[in-house]
């Protein structure tokens, strides 16, 4: 493993040329239909789903699209989701449940878009009920992260019974950027922020909030695709027979998620003033 | 400095005492009180601290709603006598060991008389048994951390096995940076006990009060039952000056305000601060076995 900094790590991540959720669902899935639209007020490109079968079995597979030529980044709002691209996810999960499909998501993103129309089509709801929807179904689900773990709108697919991360991902409450702007008024400390937020693959895997590490090339995903997917194909497999097993999904992910952070937790003395 | 700790310490004593025991609290009584008057930030005019005691931190002349304290809000909201605090000890610890956070923990925990950004209780309101969890914006900007999510999943928790009805007075700004990665997964973790809890058939009443945003908005502040606002609270996701660095304009007048979420479907209704005991107590009967007066 290279030892690249939290602030490479960043880089690596948002590298134009990093494989996306379109690229993997070509290299590891046969028989893809895409699903579009959230049966309620629009289409959005930044979230890419459907049915697909993966080594012969029906799965659903969803993600986030930043698109791969300015045109398509424009079409996909580089893979900023607004509140339709979130209900066509939960309307495409429940129909996973409604058919025992599991559900793979390839996550993806620099945050939820924080637009003027997303908020007054209610961004805020769109991405609860995504965690509502996701603590609910019967089916598993497994997330890979597979570049920008951005903050809520990250979260909102990743609510997986396993969840798996590349190597040079990053997942994080903020982009570095905002951190460093918020906590210190200047967003041109994001790389001194890099360091303090834990957003590596390898930090997230010691706070348990991620499961295992998918090793990426030397020089990141963007300069062996192939090799990437493979190493994504041979840990979504393992982690997708794994989860098959588990009897009660729904109740997995509840327990899973319900512990998050708790070891952190402390009740000093009754008197805390 | 330390007067005023002490005065803000006697003073939540006090008004805890008064909680579990009933009986009437004095109004202003601190010997230190050095401005008897303070303008209304909405309408500049001055009212005394007296008026804005008995109105309920509501402008007599405006109506503009000041953000209030946990502790005050369940006084508000609670039949005497009623008030038992659920987990008032658990707070967050600096888990990323992030600098500076322990010190500015300890200090708003002595300023404030809060161990956390919000207060779980078990009470009445009007009479009808509940569980209720109120955020205090003076903590951090009642972000969420882990003991944020925490308490609010154990709320949930409680009136699932109790069989109670939910109320959760919301005020953030959002997950608390300071906590990482961690406080994003409390969103995770709050979401889930509230389906779990209505998915048991328990009664969830959101009460969104100004501001509620980011991640707290994106969790469980937006799965109430019934959601209810206070009159003009901020309440989105993004906060509006990311908004309009984003698409590079201003906001319209009134946006992400109650009264514009309520006209774009994501609001029940929009209820001045005196009539909350009041439209709660009527929902709580609404739900209530038969429709029965007192439960
Ligand atoms: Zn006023």
């Amino acid at each position: 493993m290279a030892n690249h900094t939290p602030a490479q790590k960043v880089a690596l991540a948002r590298h134009a040329g990093r494989p996306g959720t379109a690229d993997y669902i070509q290299a590891l899935f046969t028989d893809f239909f895409e699903q579009k639209g959230d049966r309620l007020a629009g289409e959005d490109a930044g979230i890419l789903g459907g049915i697909a079968l993966y080594h012969g079995r029906p799965v659903t597979v969803i993600g986030h699209r930043k698109g791969r030529n300015l045109a398509e980044n424009q079409r996909c709002n580089f893979g900023m989701p607004n509140p339709e691209g979130y209900r066509k996810a939960q309307r495409l999960m429940r129909q996973a449940e409604k058919f025992g499909r599991p559900i793979i998501t390839f996550i993806d993103t620099p945050g939820a878009y924080p637009g003027l129309e997303a908020e007054e089509r209610g961004q805020g709801e769109a991405i609860a009920r995504s965690l509502a929807v996701m603590s609910q179904i019967t089916v598993p689900l497994i997330a890979v992260i597979t570049g920008e773990g951005g903050s809520g709108g990250a979260l909102a697919l990743a609510m997986g019974n396993t969840v798996l991360m590349l190597e040079n991902a990053i997942y994080s409450v903020l982009s570095p950027e905002g951190f460093a702007s918020i906590l210190w008024k200047d967003s041109s400390r994001s790389s001194e922020a890099c360091d303090v937020m834990k957003l590596t693959a390898q930090d997230l895997k010691q706070l348990e909030i991620i499961d295992d590490i998918i090793p990426e090339p030397e020089q990141g995903a963007h300069t062996d695709p192939d090799a990437v997917f493979q190493a994504v194909d041979a840990a979504l497999q393992k982690a997708l027979s794994r989860a098959l097993r588990i009897s009660d999904p729904a109740v997995h992910r509840q327990k899973k998620f319900r512990t998050m952070g708790t070891a952190f937790l402390q009740e000093p003395g009754k008197d805390v003033l | 400095m330390l007067n005023n700790r002490f005065s803000n310490r006697r003073d939540r004593l006090l008004r805890l005492k008064v909680m579990r025991e009933g009986g009437r609290l004095p109004v202003t009584n601190r010997i230190d009180a050095p401005v008897l008057f303070e303008q209304c930030p909405a309408c500049n005019a001055a009212v005394s601290k007296k008026q804005w005691a008995e109105s309920l931190s509501v402008c007599p002349q405006c109506g503009h709603h000041r953000p209030i304290g946990a502790y005050q809000r369940l006084e508000m909201l609670l039949d005497q006598g009623t008030f038992q605090e659920l987990n008032a000890n658990l707070c967050s610890a600096n888990a990323l060991e992030f600098e500076g956070y322990d010190s500015k923990l300890d200090t708003l925990r002595r300023r404030t008389g809060l161990s956390e950004a919000v207060v779980t209780a078990k009470g009445k309101i009007g009479g009808f048994s509940a569980v209720i969890a109120v955020m205090d914006s003076r903590f951090l900007m009642g972000s969420m951390g882990v003991a944020v999510g925490e308490k609010v999943a154990l709320a949930a928790e409680t009136a699932r096995k109790a069989k109670l009805p939910l109320v959760i007075f919301c005020a953030s700004g959002g997950a608390r940076m300071q906590e990482g990665i961690l406080s994003l997964m409390q969103m995770a973790k709050t979401a889930s006990a509230i389906t779990r809890f209505q998915d048991a058939g328990g009664l969830y009443i959101a009460c969104l009060t100004h501001p509620t945003t980011g991640g707290v908005t994106a969790s469980f502040a937006s799965l109430g039952d019934i959601t209810l606002a206070e009159p003009n609270a901020l309440i989105g996701f993004a906060g509006p000056r990311v908004i309009e660095q984003t698409i590079g304009q201003a906001l319209p007048e009134g946006f992400q305000r109650a009264e514009y979420l309520e006209e774009h479907g994501f609001m029940d209704a929009v209820v001045v601060r005196s009539q909350l005991k009041s439209t709660l107590t009527t929902l709580l009967r609404l739900h209530s076995k038969g429709g029965a007066r007192r439960g």
